[in-house]
């Protein structure tokens, strides 16, 4: 690297002092200084668009109160307009969307909106980037803090200027004054002060029909930096004097150290060797030499017996208790089971299984560590900041103001990076170092000691009458969790309950939660339900379903896939499948083709249609859709993971199979805009219906019907054997 | 020992046998260039070498002697942007971006030995390198964009 390339930005203290703005005194601000001695931070590259690191911090007190304008939005005297919030970009490219909507508000370009996002030390509490709530909660928040922002910068240009409120205009994010043609900028009337005006609830935000930068394409705002190399992931981060972390992992989940000898590592020039409890690790000068010393440490553990994949069905069967009820995600009962049951002309019962499966982020986790007078800074890929924040303080026992966790843009998580474990062995490793350490995990790491998709068993029995009637749905999910548990069909008697079990692998949210698995059941057992009434899939569905968004979603992909017009090519089947989660509306038809002598499956074409309210990006929102059925896809085919003796016997990519270039088929989505519903988030519902609509595709073309995800990991050779064995 | 970085001679003084994508990221303070894996599974790591793509995480550093290596920050000259990374921009591929220095390379080592790739040679080629935010058609779009302006 040429020396003059590099920007390099050094902290060295904050100071904080009181300022005065309009009549009264608010709570101090922070200003950072820069200065090029007394370093602290000393990031080579600085990105250029991405405030997630100290040195470009803008400055509010996060202790603003969350009603001020300020604690979320900062106008400088050079007219940057700085937003704060607590969620995260980890690739649903959030950044823009929630730029786009303060933009939409203050009138002014996308480009002239800084987002600080996920450093707790800079942005208002938030629980955390998950759930599809930031679109919904987040963005009208914004909103919320943009559209008073507005008011209050008029309020102030008319006290100022001595002209009635009424008499401005706001345009291109300057202030039109009636007099001559004279513009003030934000920036000239607010004059750096902070905003402590209160977001009114009840603000009028520019309707739908009149947005002029939302729900258009904007493209991802600091998008150059990640084709050209710039961005700095956690992984790419560095302090001066920072050492490389390593931990010594245990042989199998739950063991426990028996006897450790560190003299090996602790021989080597430059290594720092910790060991608490069942904790060792170390942190050298550069990571061949860690991992040398990972590898010189002499460690005995105890390990327990554990159950394996082969039984793990049975297993969660035999360990769930008790049921889960109420609430959105508890099921529920109606009507009479055993009546629904004895009037059905047909009934249908099933045991559908779903594997453990992993998130794989092309980022493994990672975490930088830096302690400095007795004040932790952990550079970390989070959904969850606060939260590990606070997970945190309590590790070391120090107040949470002494823990700052930051998130810069992150090599994305799916549900899967809601916990902190880099950052807690970082920082651990950096305490006793007394130098900044950071720790990357290798895919291995990854694929081991992070937590999985839980794996559940789902027991279906339900009755139709052959009118297509359906009469009794009993539905219980052990293990997977009660998101999509509810029946969005209309059926008199129902019993749906999710069984918490005990499972054996750390298990967490996934993109999707547990819909992915109950709608591929519920969505599986209607196809053969429709079949026993000697029903078409689709007029099945839509003659028990009222759930107006839910219908529109099923015959716009229908339509445009072109259900019912033909009959598919030998050898090819049509399925469709749909349901809702989080406020999405989601529905996908699919062609397979079956190779009758290899067994081998590929997914010709999928159709999803999609409505999530009104669309703020469409472009975005079309990737976020294709990212769901895409990962739907491995999820659906072939993802499973292989474990024994609490050991994952697959952790590598070349064992774990993801969809690639060649797995993907055509894929076409329609998006349906409801510019009179308010914007759901969009980055987990798409990917519910794929998975039933592959399995019902393969029941049209093949007459297997599987039950199990995934569907076809080896093929279904073994599945037309034993079909064709049957049917002679 | 010696390596031809993006045009300029930089000096490793890691061993042998350690892996280009370790001398590059730790000590070359190149990070455009990432791990995903480490096998050789992903392509994240991706590099040219004379002008072909090869995974840095499985190429050791003795085996680079006088061999011309471009990483993703090579391809950017005076703030102008390579063809294919241009292609990428406009069509908005990523969602992460993680894969994307990867994705961008091997594109490059794709139009420098075929400048007109069919659809099914642009699948053939790339299959090595995982998106796992899947925007695996937007990437065919970006590369057939790259191509179309070749
Ligand atoms: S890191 Fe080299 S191929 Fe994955
Ligand atoms: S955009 Fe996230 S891995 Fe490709």
């Amino acid at each position: 690297m040429k020396p003059q390339e590099s920007v390099t930005a050094f902290v060295t203290h904050e100071t904080e002092e009181p300022i005065a703005t309009t009549g009264s005194i608010i709570s101090r601000r922070k200003f950072f200084k820069w200065l090029g001695s007394g370093l602290a931070v000393a990031f080579v590259w600085q990105d250029t668009t991405v405030l997630a690191s100290p040195e470009n911090a803008t400055s509010v007190n996060k202790k603003n109160p969350t009603d001020q304008i300020g604690a979320w939005l900062h106008i400088a005297e050079d007219n940057t307009i700085t937003v704060f919030t607590g969620k995260v970009e980890v690739g649903q490219n959030i950044r823009t969307s929630l730029a786009q909507v303060v933009a939409e508000e203050l009138m002014v370009p996308v480009a002239a909106i800084q987002m600080v996002m996920g450093d707790t030390d800079q942005v208002p509490y938030d629980a955390g980037t998950f759930g599809s709530r930031s679109t919904p909660a987040m963005g009208s928040q914004l909103r919320k803090a943009a559209i008073a922002a507005r008011e209050a910068i008029l309020e102030m240009a008319s006290q100022e200027h001595k002209i009635n409120k009424n008499n401005l205009k706001l345009a291109d994010g300057k202030i039109l004054l009636p007099t001559g043609n004279k513009k003030l900028s934000y920036g000239e009337i607010v004059k750096g002060k902070q905003l402590v005006q209160i977001i009114p609830d009840n603000a009028a935000a520019t309707p739908v029909n009149q947005w002029k930068i939302s729900g258009t394409s904007v493209p991802k705002v600091n998008g150059r930096d990640f084709i050209n190399g710039r961005h700095k992931y956690v992984s790419d981060m560095k302090l001066l004097g920072m050492l490389y972390g390593k931990i010594l992992r245990p042989p199998a989940f739950g063991a426990s150290l028996k006897a450790v000898d560190l003299t090996g590592a602790k021989n080597i020039k430059g290594v720092t060797v910790v060991h608490e409890g069942d904790f060792v690790g170390v942190a050298a000068p550069d990571l061949p030499t860690a991992n040398q010393a990972i590898a010189a440490i002499k460690a005995q553990w105890k390990t327990s017996a554990q159950p394996a994949r082969a039984e793990i069905f049975t297993y969660l069967k035999e360990k769930a208790s008790g049921v889960q009820t109420g609430g959105r995600n508890g099921g529920g009962a109606k009507g009479d089971l055993k009546q629904g049951l004895a009037a059905a002309d047909k009934t249908l019962q099933n045991t559908y299984t779903v594997d453990y499966i992993a998130h794989v982020p092309m980022e493994p986790r990672a975490a930088l560590a830096q302690w400095e007078n007795g004040k932790l800074t952990v550079w970390t890929g989070t959904q969850r900041p606060f939260g590990v924040q606070n997970d945190l303080a309590e590790a070391f026992k120090i107040p949470e103001e002494q823990v700052r966790v930051i998130m810069p843009d992150t090599g994305s998580a799916y549900g899967g990076k809601h916990t902190g474990e880099a950052a807690l062995e970082a920082a651990k490793l950096a305490k006793v170092a007394q130098k900044p350490v950071k720790l990357t995990w290798t895919r291995a790491e990854e694929f081991t000691w992070a937590y999985f998709r839980p794996a559940g068993v789902i027991e279906v029995n339900a009755g139709v009458k052959n009118d297509g009637t359906i009469t009794a749905w009993d539905f219980h999910n052990y293990n997977s969790g009660g998101a999509g548990i509810r029946m969005p069909y209309e059926v008199a008697n129902q019993q749906i309950a999710y069984h918490p079990s005990d499972s054996p692998l750390n298990q967490g949210s996934y993109r999707g939660l547990a819909s992915v698995a109950n709608i591929f059941a519920l969505e599986a057992q209607m196809n053969d339900l429709a079949q026993l009434a000697n029903l078409d899939p689709l007029a099945f569905r839509l003659q028990n379903l009222q759930e107006p968004r839910l219908r529109a979603v099923f015959q716009k992909a229908a339509e445009a896939f072109g259900w019912g017009k033909n009959k598919p090519p030998k050898d090819h089947g049509y399925g469709i499948a749909g349901g809702t989660e989080k406020g999405g509306y989601t529905a996908t038809c699919a062609e397979v083709a079956v190779d009758r002598n290899s067994g081998e499956v590929k997914v010709i074409r999928t159709t999803t249609a999609f409505e999530c309210g009104a669309i703020i990006n469409p472009e975005h929102l079309d990737n976020q859709i294709l990212g769901a059925i895409v990962q739907g896809l491995g999820g659906a085919l072939f993802e499973a993971i292989d474990f024994q003796d609490g050991k994952i016997l697959n952790p590598t990519l070349a064992q774990y199979r993801v969809p690639r270039f060649k797995d993907t088929p055509i894929i076409q989505i329609i998006q349906v805009n409801r510019p009179d519903l308010p914007s759901a988030g969009a980055g987990e519902a798409p990917i519910v219906a794929i998975a039933p609509a592959i399995r019902n595709a393969i029941v049209d073309a093949t007459g297997v019907k599987l039950k199990t995800l995934p569907l076809v990991p080896q093929g279904l050779a073994a599945h037309l054997k034993k079909a064709s064995i049957q049917n002679k | 020992m010696e390596l031809l970085v993006n045009g300029s001679k930089r000096s490793s003084k890691a061993s042998p046998e350690t892996s280009l994508l370790s001398v590059l990221r730790d000590e070359f303070d190149l990070t455009g260039t990432k791990y995903g894996c480490g096998e050789g599974q992903c392509g994240a790591c991706t590099v040219l070498l004379d002008g072909k793509a090869v995974r840095s995480c499985r190429t050791p550093i003795n085996t680079l002697q006088g061999k011309s290596i471009t990483t993703i920050e090579g391809l950017e000259v005076k703030g102008k942007l390579h063809p294919v990374q241009e292609a990428y921009l406009k069509v908005d591929v990523f969602q992460c971006g993680y894969c994307a220095s990867g994705m961008v390379m091997s594109t490059v080592a794709l139009l420098n030995q075929n400048p007109k790739p069919t659809e099914s040679q642009i699948i053939d080629f790339m299959n090595g390198n995982i998106c796992r935010c899947g925007t695996y058609p937007r990437i065919v779009t970006a590369i057939k964009e790259a191509a179309s302006k070749a």
